[in-house]
């Protein structure tokens, strides 16, 4: 037992809400709604008790490879004015306390997803949590100015992963999917970089912005959603695609095509007038974006019962 | 530090305990019925290895 006249922390005790800060939260809702949309758009039934299951399993394996990559980012999570007030910086938990709570989640949710759903699932879940905490976190972040291509893919595998739930085996519709996070991050975080100006130059993460100037990244932020669009679309023509989906890419892309060329065709001076107007609406644009793409999957799985989804 | 039960720190931990209980008795309860499920879904009777149940067992009840 502790005695609490020890404590390093006796003017601050950690809350519950301080270690569930830790599991990014807002991260969460992304992997539990695109892999909630993976698992449902599987051609096989899910028990409703199992799938939830599942579902908080990979969404607490999420939060676990987050607070892992929180212990590991503490020095430049402080420095920069966007990450300064998550729960290690803010002095509200101990890294040790995270790095602890980010293995015995990871350990915990990678067995309880072999019991609930499949040891393939647990597979990737593993996969992913070692992706994202090893190989993004530890290595590309603070190395290559293509990490966030790279980490993207981490955020990428949730829908995968809800499809081997439902399935227990791969096929190309998940990776579909997975393509169309793959290829959104890059963009979206861009914008972010934009506008966020001075935080990851302080930080000395080699963001592309700067490693290879303002003007590289908005032409990087064109090339990916050209890329991207042509994906999305393409999407519609496949196995859970449909009208509905068909017509929500193309109005989405053509939005966010729109905006990619105006951030393109901008230069520092212009968005410094403004306030980095067109880049915050892009940023906001491509939270949507990635919403209703996989909201519109969802409902072309969902009408196929009734003959109404799909092609 | 005075250690009188009813020191500020215990009010304040005590949210946090309670937190923990909700979450493990919620795990435990997931748990018994995913175990439920499980098992009612499986059709354990006719698993590899297992000898076919006797007609007209089934459905006696």
């Amino acid at each position: 037992m502790t005695d609490i006249t020890n404590s390093p922390s006796a003017e601050y005790e950690a809350q519950l809400g301080d270690y569930f800060a830790l599991l990014k939260p807002r991260v969460m809702q992304l992997v539990v709604f695109t892999a909630v949309v993976g698992m449902l758009a599987a051609p096989v039934s899910v028990h409703p008790v199992i799938g939830f299951a599942s579902i908080l399993f990979v969404a607490i394996g999420a939060g676990a490879s987050g607070a892992l990559n929180m212990w590991w980012d503490a020095d430049i999570d402080a420095v920069m004015k966007r990450t300064a007030k998550r729960p290690i910086p803010a002095g509200k938990v101990q890294p040790g306390e995270a790095l602890a709570l980010g293995v015995a989640l990871s350990g915990l949710s990678v067995m309880m997803l072999a019991l609930s759903a499949n040891l393939l699932a647990a597979g990737m879940l593993l996969f992913t949590i070692i992706f994202y905490a090893v190989v993004y976190s530890m290595w590309l972040k603070r190395a290559t100015p293509q990490n966030i291509v790279i980490g993207g893919a981490a955020g990428a595998f949730p829908p995968v992963i809800g499809w081997i739930i439902a399935t227990g085996s791969f096929a190309i519709e998940p990776w579909l999917m997975f393509a169309l996070i793959f290829m959104w991050t890059p963009p979206h975080f861009w914008a972010l970089a934009l506008f966020m100006r001075s935080d990851y130059d302080d930080a000395n993460v080699p963001m592309l912005t700067v490693t290879h100037g303002r003007p590289s990244t908005r032409k990087h932020i064109w090339v990916y959603t050209v890329l991207l669009a042509i994906l999305a679309v393409g999407t519609a023509f496949t196995a859970i695609g449909g009208y509905i989906y068909l017509v929500t890419a193309l109005i989405l892309n053509a939005l966010f095509l729109l905006g990619a060329y105006r951030i393109w065709n901008r230069d520092e001076v212009m968005a410094e007038e403004d306030n980095y107007l067109v880049e915050r609406k892009f940023f906001r644009l491509s939270l949507y974006y990635l919403f209703l793409h996989f909201g519109a999957i969802l409902a072309e799985a969902s009408l196929k019962p009734w003959g109404l989804g799909g092609w | 530090m005075d250690l009188r039960a009813e020191h500020e720190i215990h009010t304040r931990r005590k949210g946090r305990n309670v937190g923990v209980g909700i979450m493990l008795a919620g795990f435990v309860v997931l748990i018994m019925v995913l175990t439920f499920v499980k098992i009612t879904q499986t059709d354990f009777a006719r698993a590899p290895g297992t000898a076919m149940p006797a007609a007209g067992i089934e459905g006696t009840n």
